[in-house]
């Protein structure tokens, strides 16, 4: 039996009659030594995803802080200091240890390989190694949060964060090592698309999630090392007073301020862009329908890595930029605008037609359109200077960004975790309950957010510890749909953790998905494939008529 | 960093092919590809410094120019000199690796490192005269012969981008030592296996071509 052939039988128990020479990955050495130094992809993937989620938790414990706080007018559970430093720590944990490396390091770590029909990475070790870097960024930035904790917003901008007293460089000195893990990911994921294709795997035959990967990639390997420099000067900054962004001696604040979105404005798109790949694939798998426009979807993930270098400024519309440059900025804004919607029509145009099976991670698939399309054209609106100048810096800025980066990555992280749970560990989740929660979740974001976007229309600023009484009933509102967000991913954690010990094996296959990383078994051998060369013969995601496809055997 | 010590590292021994590859030819690509990417976030890197240097040269044009007169052009041009033998030394040990010739791979190294160790030497003279006559940056400066405004933003400058240099000339020295040692003890450089040397002479322009850079940009202009 080919692995490519084996497809055909999809659904069907693993059975390979060199299945007890290749256990799987996860039992290819149970001694935590072998997990701890292993350089397999999937491996690593599996450490990512664990402290991922952990750091997923403690950035929601602080979210749902906030929410608390902001109750009732005034004090409700914290002083404005503690205040300050529990929003920080959530921005910079959810920024920097959940969002950025969550899809990639995860999920890209995992199925870039199998997707490309190759063993490993093109540098496991230095795939270890970044796993690492990231731990060691993550333990001083969480050091120097608990240990007097930076107030400064996840945005340091300067000249506050140079002369705050709190602990400024050891949380500065963690961005930077994680910068260094982000690096390493990236041009290990380049070189991997490069070098390690099966062969008949030619670009345009790549899976488009590996094309998403590829565009995030560029933005990783271009632009960290410039917030890398960044965060060094900051810290220096704040320990010896150089006054480099320091307007006392000269410098000037609004050159940092160029320098940091020049790498946090592309860095959205390192949250959203494997996104949008995961859903390409998602949509893909349960309309049973090979993507519209495969080269338009390609193609747009690699125009919004580019155009997204040049729209920073558009964060800048009120720091005293020149009304030309935000002119300029702004219509480059837009620009990113149009390569999503190119993206939103030919996930639509899949759907259309298709035999959809309205499974969890195609809920969260609609989930993310409706935040894909409301957070992107409330971003037009954002980007156009004269609505941006009365919405800077309010709430709607916040619900903004949290509809379109958080919103869109969180949607495709719960879709990849629900449509991957099979194919990193072999199991079977309860589906009624995956649906559930996925209501749940859609609903609550929606509860959270909408909310915050009518108290920042009626000028509520961000960060502020304290509002006037017109603007409770609406915090409640959010703070209500916040409860409901958290008790959605507690079920999700129930019935994953539930499906993880007792669940099902769910065989190689279930969703009878086309992807190519479905060659292989679920959960795959060490080295992803056993015997001779695979072969891919046809595109990803090739289903015959969508009508026939919906009988398992018709093809 | 990480990815020169993970190729160094993956050649290691005699050309040895890694499970994961298809081919030698295509592990060395791989390489070869990592390591120019990691070039491009190097120069990168040094990118946010020179956005520095060109926003606040238009701001403070005359402080720019009297802190680049103060500056030493005979030891700086001198250190040019040498940054740029050292990468030819370099460019030569890969050639000889090509050709198997162990010895002169590490001579030329060898040579390389003198240099390199030279330029650091000039490089802490020119530092040392800073500090006694107190051109520093931000609140440390307090040379009395210019006081002029983005007087001390020109030193943080400066200091900020020859110490991120000098830093990678480290980084570059310790590449270069372990290839060396390599070339003289186990000797296995070779026509199959030349991609450590290729990839630490690679590092070593990377840090003689932020140099050129540096060299007219704080001394010359």
């Amino acid at each position: 039996m080919t692995p490519s052939s084996s497809l055909d039988t999809a659904g069907a128990a693993p059975h390979d009659e060199h299945h007890d020479h290749h256990p799987s990955y996860l039992v290819d050495g149970t001694t935590i030594k072998s997990w701890l130094l292993t350089v397999d992809h999937k491996r690593i993937g599996v450490m990512f995803l664990f402290f991922i989620l952990l750091f997923f938790l403690v950035g929601g414990i602080f979210a749902l802080l906030i929410r608390v706080e902001l109750l009732t007018p005034g004090p409700t559970i914290m002083d404005a200091m503690t205040y300050n430093r529990t929003f920080t720590l959530h921005g910079l944990v959810m920024i920097f240890l959940f969002m950025i490396p969550a899809i990639p390091a995860v999920f890209g770590n995992f199925m870039l390989p199998l997707m490309l029909g190759a063993k490993d990475v093109a540098f496991p070790r230095l795939n270890l190694a970044s796993f690492y870097i990231y731990l060691t960024g993550a333990v001083f930035m969480l050091w120097g949060m608990l240990n007097g904790g930076l107030d400064t917003g996840w945005t340091f901008y300067t000249p506050y964060s140079t002369h705050t007293t709190t602990t400024v460089a050891p949380v500065m000195f963690g961005a930077f090592i994680i910068g260094f893990s982000s690096i390493a990911t990236g041009i290990n994921f380049i070189v991997t698309c490069h070098t390690m294709r099966a062969p008949g795997i030619t670009w345009f035959k790549m899976p488009l999630f590996v094309w998403a990967i590829y565009a995030t990639s560029c933005i990783q390997v271009l632009a960290t090392p410039v917030i890398g420099l960044l965060t060094v000067l900051v810290a220096v900054e704040n320990l010896f007073s150089f006054g480099m962004f320091d307007p006392a001696r000269g410098g000037d604040p609004v050159l940092f301020q160029h320098l940091f979105w020049f790498y946090s404005h592309p860095a959205v798109y390192i949250m959203v862009l494997p996104a949008f790949g995961v859903m390409s694939e998602v949509v893909s798998t349960y309309s049973r329908k090979n993507i519209f426009g495969y080269r338009a979807v390609a193609y747009s993930s690699l125009g919004i890595a580019f155009v997204g270098f040049f729209a920073w400024g558009h964060h800048m519309f009120v720091s005293g930029q020149s009304t030309f440059d935000a002119g300029v900025f702004g219509v480059l804004t837009m620009l990113v605008g149009v390569f999503t919607a190119i993206k939103v029509f030919n996930w639509v145009g899949t759907v259309y037609k298709g035999a959809v099976e309205f499974s969890t991670p195609f809920a969260y698939f609609c989930g993310f359109l409706f935040f894909t399309v409301f957070g992107g054209m409330t971003g037009i609106a954002l980007g156009t200077v004269s609505l941006d100048v009365p919405w800077h810096d309010t709430y709607f800025v916040v619900a903004h960004f949290h509809f379109i980066m958080v919103g869109a990555t969180i949607m495709a992280f719960l879709a990849s975790l629900h449509y991957w749970f099979p194919k990193m560990f072999g199991k079977t989740y309860h589906e009624g309950w995956g649906l559930v929660s996925a209501a749940l979740i859609i609903l609550g974001f929606n509860a959270t957010f909408i909310p915050q976007f009518l108290v920042g229309n009626n000028g509520m600023p961000r960060r502020y510890y304290d509002y006037p009484e017109r603007f409770q009933a609406l915090n409640v509102a959010s703070t209500a749909g916040a409860s409901l967000l958290a008790f959605g991913f507690l079920i999700i954690a129930f019935y994953l953790t539930y499906a993880l010990v007792f669940g099902e094996a769910s065989g190689k296959n279930p969703w009878r998905s086309k992807g190519y990383e479905w060659v292989s078994e679920s959960p795959p051998p060490t080295h992803n494939f056993v015997g001779p060369q695979v072969t891919f013969p046809e595109e990803p995601h090739f289903y015959v008529d969508p009508k026939k496809a919906e009988v398992p055997d018709a093809v | 960093m990480q990815s020169s010590a993970h190729t160094a590292d993956g050649t290691a021994n005699v050309p040895r092919l890694a499970a994961h590859f298809a081919s030698l030819e295509v592990q060395n690509h791989a390489a070869r590809l990592g390591m120019w990417l990691f070039l491009a976030t190097e120069i990168l890197l040094f990118a946010g410094l020179f956005v520095c240097y060109g926003c606040y040269r238009f701001l403070f044009p005359e402080a720019w120019a009297a802190g680049s007169r103060s500056l030493d052009l005979f030891w700086g041009t001198v250190n040019t000199i040498v940054l740029i033998t050292s990468s030819l030394t370099a460019a030569l040990a890969v050639h000889y690796a090509k050709e198997g010739k162990n010895k002169e791979v590490g001579v030329m190294f060898a040579l390389t490192l003198v240099m390199a160790m030279g330029f650091l030497v000039i490089k802490y003279f020119e530092y040392h005269h800073k500090f006694d006559i107190g051109t520093l940056p931000g609140r440390y400066y307090f040379y009395e012969g210019m006081q002029m405004p983005g007087i001390t933003l020109y030193f943080t400058v400066y200091f900020c981008s020859t110490a991120l240099h000098a830093l990678h000339v480290v980084i570059g020295m310790t590449v270069l030592a372990v290839a060396m040692v390599r070339a003289f003890t186990k000797k296995d450089f070779g026509p199959n296996n030349y991609t450590m040397v290729e990839l630490g002479s690679m590092y070593w322009h990377l840090v003689d071509l932020v140099w050129i850079f540096l060299f007219p940009m704080l001394y010359l202009v």
